[in-house]
């Protein structure tokens, strides 16, 4: 008699390949785009251009969507006002721009960048300044009410945008970007732009440091694990509402840079602007995943990218582009491409 | 009396009296207030009341944010307007017109809830912006079918103009017109019943559940989403069906009238100042914010004007700058007075 155990043998069941691939779908999507434009479009040189200008009208978006994404995966909070951020960014630095008119408008591409630096440096810090004012006096009191978020910050939202008409009146503003920034290089038979080169040189910046920032640091860790379970990191002993109000105030201010950079992209700023952008950031938002950096700045190339070859290829089409791009891609994962798993 | 007001009696004396006044005030309005722009004022109130009341069905009882309301109203509108304008003048052209705006509101309502609510309540807010928003760039895009930006004038029957002269009564000249605002104003609060009667019923008593707790209501046997989806429905064709009444009552549909987003932050706001779920919150709230829209900012220009010598304040105080003041109060009541007029006059929380 023997008391082994009956005979079993133990198997690891690996998983498939198309099981391990899956959650790496979504970081084709870019690509296989691209490819798929270069073969809808035929033309390789109006294809460059019309990548190149994707990529940095998705860049821009990124920049903006992101701090908005970070703050409703970290405190659940929806900020409808997060546009009220990108004109006043868009007019602050444009003011500072026109009264730098001695370094914009000389071709020198040292005293150009400098202005445009300072212009960024002043719309991010007044935005975020008031990233922090709105927080404080807007959304603080209607914490875990999405409905009252949602009403509150568009009031918020209304209120900003009124300011700005009586700040700096109720016409549009012309901006020229700086003289060496103005044109375009000639690559390979196709002309790109040398301002949106420039987008989406400042746009991959912010995500590599946004990205380092979140991998690397304690602060970022902090934030991560915030985003996961809010609760267990204040049982910690960190002060997670101190957290939250810097990512409020640093998106505040990203969402400036992303005015700025938008008011010299489209060099023309209404008081509107910031609100007819945040259509785009709210549907980069629900596609990459509400929360999610990566999954953010995927869904902003991506719309960047089917917005302009859409307007190439059927100028009509390119109006509903984006939604029936938002509608294909919730049937395919319906809670974004890289989905925030929270722990509650 | 009571089955009139689906059981629903407004439970306060003073919200009574105002309520009573308001409809009187309608009623007789052609009479009381001679006068084109008092006249159209009334109208306005009338259609309101009704995308408010729709509006509030999905805000106040089912606790969903919609940015898309005017789209829907705007739908009920260019309905009536394409069918005119493609069928010739008629009232079977009219009546085809609505029912049109009424099915493709209902259908594309049932399309969005499906897709956001199926998924995430909170998207619905996000999706219906970003829908809304396309929708009102494509209608001032396609000029041929919609008119574009400078939108369609509608034909209606020569009954319902002013070139119709039927008399005087009581010393008011009674014309096409005066019917033409019986129309909107019968129209008006038959739909205003239905809608009492909808979230008076079982249905409504659901949403409500659901609205307070929706693991809860899913528990006890609710499908959450097929009573989301239906209350997104119910609302869009009511809000379609007013749309129509607009269009008729105007003689007129453009972009600007029917779909712009300070349309749908009107709406909102005469919602929260009214007071969020309850049927009249939105007849007090619109009746307050259509006479404050029209009175106000003369008033206001009155100031600015007499506040010339001090620095910043005329620019504050211009009627332009109206909005500015309108979001501060949003804020302020949806803070301190999240339950609105109505809930303060019926002491209710």
């Amino acid at each position: 008699m023997s008391d082994s155990a009956p005979g079993h043998a133990p198997k690891m069941a690996s998983l498939s390949l198309s099981d391990r691939l899956k959650p790496w779908l979504p970081l084709l999507l870019v690509p296989v785009l691209i490819v798929l434009g270069f073969f809808a479009i035929g033309n390789p040189s109006s294809w460059l251009t019309l990548t190149v200008s994707g990529l940095a009208m998705g860049m821009m978006i990124f920049v903006i969507a992101s701090g908005m994404t970070l703050v409703f995966g970290l405190m659940d909070v929806i900020n409808f006002g997060h546009g009220a951020f990108i004109s006043f960014g868009a007019f602050v630095g444009t003011s500072v721009l026109l009264a730098l008119g001695t370094m914009t408008g000389v071709p020198s591409l040292m005293l150009n960048l400098l202005a445009v630096a300072a212009a960024v440096l002043a719309a991010m810090i007044v935005t975020g300044v008031m990233g922090l004012a709105f927080e404080r006096v807007i959304v603080r009191p209607v914490y875990g009410s999405h409905l009252k978020q949602i009403l509150v910050t568009m009031g918020g939202l209304i209120v900003a945008e009124q300011l700005i008409y009586v700040i700096w009146g109720g016409h549009e503003i012309v901006i020229a970007r700086p003289e060496t920034l103005k044109g375009a290089i000639t690559f390979a038979g196709a002309a790109l732009e040398k301002y949106r080169l420039l987008a989406v040189g400042v746009g991959l910046v912010v995500f590599l440091a946004l990205r380092a920032v979140m991998r690397r640091t304690k602060i970022g860790l902090i934030v991560r694990a915030g985003v996961e379970n809010p609760e267990m990191v204040q049982a910690l002993g960190y002060n997670i509402t101190r957290v939250f109000i810097g990512v409020f105030i640093a998106g505040s201010a990203l969402a400036g840079l992303g005015g700025v950079m938008w008011a010299l992209y489209q060099e023309i700023i209404t008081a509107h602007m910031g609100n007819e952008i945040m259509i785009l950031v709210f549907i980069v938002v629900i596609i990459g995943g509400l929360g999610s950096v990566e999954g953010c700045f995927i869904g902003a190339l991506t719309v960047g990218l089917v917005q302009n070859y859409a307007a190439f290829l059927e100028p009509k089409l390119a109006l509903i582009s984006n939604i029936a791009l938002m509608v294909a891609i919730l049937m395919w994962r319906p809670m974004g491409m890289v989905p925030v798993i929270k722990a509650k | 009396m009571n089955r009139l007001l689906s059981g629903d009696s407004p439970k306060s004396i003073v919200l009574s009296v105002l309520l009573v006044a308001i409809l009187i005030a309608l009623a007789f309005a052609p009479f009381l207030f001679p006068g084109s722009r008092s006249l159209e004022t009334a109208a306005r109130i009338c259609i309101f009341i009704v995308l408010v009341a729709s509006y509030d069905l999905l805000l106040g009882y089912g606790g969903i944010v919609s940015f898309a309301h005017t789209m829907f109203f705007g739908i009920g509108a260019y309905g009536v307007a394409i069918t005119i304008d493609r069928l010739g003048t008629g009232y079977g052209a009219l009546t085809l017109g609505a029912l049109i705006g009424l099915a493709v509101s209902g259908v594309i309502a049932l399309l969005i809830a499906l897709l956001s609510l199926r998924v995430r309540a909170i998207f619905f807010a996000m999706i219906t912006l970003a829908i809304a928003s396309a929708v009102a760039v494509l209608v001032s895009q396609l000029s041929g079918f919609t008119g574009g930006e400078d939108g369609m004038n509608i034909r209606i029957p020569r009954e319902l103009t002013p070139a119709n002269r039927l008399g005087e009564v009581m010393g008011t000249r009674i014309t096409g017109k005066t019917l033409n605002y019986y129309l909107v104003f019968g129209g008006s609060l038959l739909l205003f019943l239905l809608m009492l009667r909808i979230v008076n019923s079982p249905f409504g008593r659901v949403l409500q559940a659901i609205r307070e707790n929706a693991f809860r209501a899913e528990a006890i046997g609710y499908r959450v989403v097929y009573y989301r989806a239906l209350a997104t429905c119910l609302s869009a064709m009511v809000a379609a069906l007013a749309g129509s009444l607009f269009a008729i009552w105007l003689r007129y549909v453009g972009p600007a009238t029917t779909l712009g987003m300070e349309i749908m932050l009107d709406i909102l706001l005469m919602v929260v100042i009214g007071g969020m779920g309850t049927m009249y919150g939105a007849v007090v709230g619109t009746a307050i914010f259509v006479l404050a829209q029209n009175y106000l900012k003369e008033l206001m220009g009155g100031l600015s004007e007499a506040t010339a010598s001090v620095p910043v304040l005329p620019e504050l105080l211009s009627p332009d700058r109206w909005l500015l003041w309108l979001g501060v109060l949003f804020i302020l009541s949806v803070y301190f007075f999240p339950t609105g007029i109505v809930g303060r006059l019926r002491g209710t929380r």
